[in-house]
């Protein structure tokens, strides 16, 4: 077996070839710029963009003019609720997000907030979930957009987003998703979910990286944003700039390839996930699921290994490409801002493994992943005076630590 | 992020790990960091009180892997020295034994501090264990 093997499918995924033999005739053959109107090679630019605007619009229910092509993720992110704040400030102020969003939107936010807008960042239940209650109470006569994430990156939760969306709704409120983690995994439908407004990445679906998308609703209700960058007026004036027309054609043969083999996929990913998690369960006492297992994305599994530093067991598993929520392994050398706003201690949060699995991930690798982890946490447990003591009987809880 | 070989050694083949009897006289006990910390490391000595040398060491870390390493040198460093001789040892003589990096200082300082803690905690029990002789000498 072919190693380093790669479950990090959370950060991104390796493209498919057959995105890239769609992508290819792009680079070269066919260069033209989509908005070249007068000749040939911008027609045949356009035919391409037109084609994967339909494939993506497919895949998440809507119509192909709702579908507004960015760099990716963290611009459709800014786009979008910078966007909304900027038109609609005359209407209101308050936007609603949840502590646990990626940092292209909380970063966003907060920079809205030093520009005037007011923010309310939901805390969320101890299973990763959003309360509907808490965003219920949230809501003033100010409040103008709310962005809840569709499913998280670490945790893999998936949002109860239609409710979500309903109760925008009804109270005329626009509901932004960031859906990077979900579309292509799970069903996701911006009708039936009551979406407006919603970022997709190509590069998260076996695309390529550097392109992606932003739904944006045109009616029921009409949604409109304010552009971000000055220039050409492309795509409804909402995001100017020569559209990747390469890029493009990967994200809409990603989104189509990912319509089609949904089913199969996500039965194989779960029994993937589901084969690690009982393994690893099977071989380990004092592991711990971080977040709900029944609202969760098929792909992914987010544990923690109780007495176990993350950094050390990745260190022990360097053939293996995973995330780990511990300080050590980030550049703030902050624990997991995700696990801790599900009330986690940080101890736990220093502790967990994330999963990704992804669709080139075969069972021969699971299972040497498994094997080599409880081996791994197995050594370093060896090696934990926290282990030792709560073999001991001691209740951790009640040490005096040396904090330094 | 890259390891050095030490702390790579350090790590597949951790010297001393293990316990000594925490309630012995001649052993000293030191714990220091907090789980929330993302380390903690347990380091004792055992002491020939004859001579005040230091006979064995031995750790239980958790934490990454510099933070293992650091400890795990330690020990190796603690055996046959006395007591005040292990106490010149520096969180920058480890730094540089093991090449750590500027994020990872703190595993060294960690290791420093659990060092004096393990003799602070040794040199509290002998001087008890005196008293107590005192004391009955007195009765």
């Amino acid at each position: 077996m072919k190693t380093p093997i790669y479950l990090d499918n959370h950060a991104t995924t390796q493209m498919d070839k057959r995105v890239l033999s769609a992508m290819l005739p792009y680079f070269t053959e066919y260069f033209g710029n989509a908005a070249s109107r007068n000749h040939e090679f911008g027609w045949v630019a356009e035919q391409a963009v037109d084609k994967a605007r339909k494939q993506i619009a497919d895949l998440i229910g809507t119509t192909p003019r709702e579908i507004i092509f960015t760099s990716g993720a963290t611009e459709s992110n800014n786009l979008a609720i910078k966007g909304v704040a900027e038109m609609y400030a005359e209407k209101g102020n308050h936007i609603i997000t949840a502590a646990t969003e990626h940092k292209a939107v909380l970063d966003t936010c907060k920079r809205l907030e030093k520009n005037g807008c007011r923010v309310t960042y939901l805390p969320l239940k101890g299973d990763g979930l959003i309360d509907l209650d808490m965003l219920k109470e949230a809501f003033t006569d100010k409040t103008i957009l709310v962005s809840i994430m569709y499913a998280n990156n670490e945790i893999g939760v998936i949002q109860p987003i239609a409710e979500i969306g309903k109760m925008c709704r009804e109270r005329g409120v626009l509901f932004h998703t960031d859906g990077v983690q979900a579309i292509g995994k799970i069903p996701v439908n911006v009708n039936t979910d009551n979406i407006d407004i919603m970022s997709i990445t190509a590069h998260k679906l076996y695309g390529p990286k550097g392109v992606g998308a932003l739904y944006v609703r045109r009616k029921n209700p009409r949604v409109q944003l304010t552009a971000q960058m000055d220039g050409g007026g492309h795509e409804r004036n909402m995001r100017s700039g020569t559209l990747n027309v390469p890029g493009i054609v990967g994200l809409g043969e990603a989104c189509a390839i990912a319509q089609r083999e949904m089913p199969e996929e996500m039965t194989r990913m779960r029994y993937l996930r589901d084969r690690l998690k009982t393994k690893l369960e099977a071989g380990l006492d004092e592991v711990f699921i971080n977040g709900s297992m029944e609202h969760r994305l098929p792909h992914n599994l987010n544990m923690s290994f109780l007495y176990v530093e993350g950094e050390s067991l990745l260190m022990g598993i360097n053939d293996v490409a995973v995330s780990s929520g511990s300080a050590c392994t980030s550049a703030t050398l902050e624990p997991s801002y995700v696990l801790k706003a599900l009330g986690l201690g940080d101890d736990l949060a220093h502790s967990s493994i994330r999963f990704g699995v992804g669709r080139f991930n075969t069972e021969e690798q699971i299972d040497y992943v498994a094997d080599k982890l409880i081996d791994v946490v197995s050594k370093l447990r060896e090696l934990s005076p926290l282990y030792e003591m709560v073999k001991e009987g001691i209740d951790l809880s009640t040490v005096q630590w040396a904090a330094h | 992020m890259a390891y050095s070989d030490k702390v790579l050694d350090h790590y597949n083949h951790p010297r001393n790990v293990g316990s000594l009897d925490k309630s012995s006289a001649s052993v000293g006990t030191g714990m220091v960091g907090a789980p929330e910390c993302g380390d903690v490391m347990k380091l004792q000595i055992r002491v020939n009180e004859e001579n005040g040398i230091i006979e064995d060491a031995k750790f239980k870390t958790f934490g990454c892997g510099s933070a293992i390493a650091s400890s795990s040198l330690a020990t190796e460093w603690l055996k046959g020295k006395t007591v005040d001789e292990a106490l010149q040892i520096k969180n920058t003589d480890i730094v540089n034994e093991l090449s750590l990096p500027p994020v990872k200082i703190h595993c060294s300082v960690l290791a420093e501090d659990a060092i004096k803690a393990a003799i602070s905690d040794y040199r509290t029990k002998q001087s008890s264990k005196v008293n107590t002789l005192a004391e009955q000498t007195v009765a």
